[in-house]
Formats: C-alpha cells, structure tokens, sequence
C-alpha cells in the first residue's frame, strides 16, 4: 500500500470527509512527525510504535569499488520500535490472547 | 511528540474540529496498522516503508537460566526510513553535545 492507496482507504472509511482533505489530513500527520523528529524529539504512537532520533557516529569508510578510505561523518538516524499491539498484530497473534496496553491519554 | 498532538496539529493547520481530527488520525493509524496485519507493506513517500518480514524459528537462550528454548518462526515489523526523511534530519552536522547525548 502506497501513501495514495492509504489516502483511499482512509477515505473509504470517512465517507463524510472529501478525500482531498483526508489527503491533507495523511500529508499533516507525516509532515508534523517528521518536523518533531527534525527537533530531535521522540514520538510515541500508542498501539502502533515509537519513533526516535539516534546519532551515527562518524567513522572511516571504505570506497568499496577504489578501496579508497573515506570519511563518513556523524549522521542522525530515525529509528522505529514497533509497540506491543502492533507487534502482535503482525505476528498473528489473536488480540482476545494480548493484554490491553494501558492508555493514560 | 503523542498522538494527541498530531491531532493538535490537524486541529490547528486542517481546520477540523478536535473531535474529527481525533477520529482521522485514529483512522489513519487504524488502517496502516490493519494493512500490516494482513502482511502487506505500506510505503508512505517522503517518510518511509513499513514491512512486515518473516523471521525463521531459532534456538535462543534464557539469559537468566541459560536454559536453552525454541524461539517460533515469527513475522516482525521494520521501517525503512525514506532518504528524505534522512536528508531533513541532517540539514546541519551533528553537534558534539548530540554526540555526547549518545546513551549506548
């Protein structure tokens, strides 16, 4: 499924809302995570996952088709932890047999 | 960043009411998580792809006991962050005080 594929389904879902706002809607959330991210802040999608910031340290590469040392310098890299609902929804587990993830919000 | 303020944002950028921001982003996270659920992959350009990936069954270890156990063959989910996404992240150089904040 590609963005535009979820933009349809969305909309499939929300037939009281035109499907050129709920392409807003799909563009808005990506973009305001990935403004979070640019600060450097953590999200945390309850059921779905974490998202987080790390720093690549800078290190000596390798050119791999001169054999020519390079230097790679520290870089910051998105990573996703899947959260537990998630988890057990690709896994196949059947949810009826997954406690319920406490939700504070 | 929690869901809450995403909605905030569709709330104050979209011009929903927080009631149908609420429930659009709800839908949004519903339907990529149902997706994946069935297997399929969701690429969402600019940002990144979600994948779902077998992994085969394997023998681990309790590293409290060192007991040996059968760990299932399983399916996980990755992300694949899209290089644009990279690219915003590393408009300017990594500070040293971010290099310092490293915890492991």
């Amino acid at each position: 499924m590609t963005k535009s594929g979820l933009i349809e389904a969305v909309a499939e879902r929300t037939p009281h809302i035109s499907k050129k706002d709920t392409e807003i809607v799909v563009n808005t959330i990506f973009d305001s995570m990935t403004a979070a991210l640019k600060q450097g802040e953590r999200i945390e999608i309850r059921g779905f996952g974490s998202f987080q910031v790390k720093v690549r340290e800078a290190r000596e590469g390798r050119n791999p088709k001169t054999g020519e040392p390079v230097h790679i310098s520290a870089k910051r890299t998105p990573f996703f932890k899947v959260g537990k609902e998630l988890k057990e929804m690709v896994d196949g587990v059947p949810l009826e047999a997954v406690q319920p993830e406490t939700d504070p919000s | 960043m929690t869901k809450a303020e995403i909605v905030e944002q569709i709330y104050e950028q979209v011009g929903f009411s927080k009631k149908e921001s609420a429930e659009l982003v709800e839908k949004v996270f519903q339907t990529i998580k149902e997706t994946l659920a069935q297997g399929e992959k969701v690429k969402v350009s600019g940002f990144g792809n979600f994948v779902v990936r077998p992994k085969n069954a394997r023998k681990g270890r309790n590293p409290q006991t060192g007991q040996e156990i059968l760990l299932d063959a399983r399916r996980v989910l990755t992300f694949k962050p899209s290089l644009v996404l990279k690219n915003v992240l590393n408009d300017e150089p990594v500070s040293a005080a971010e290099l310092l904040n490293e915890d492991d």
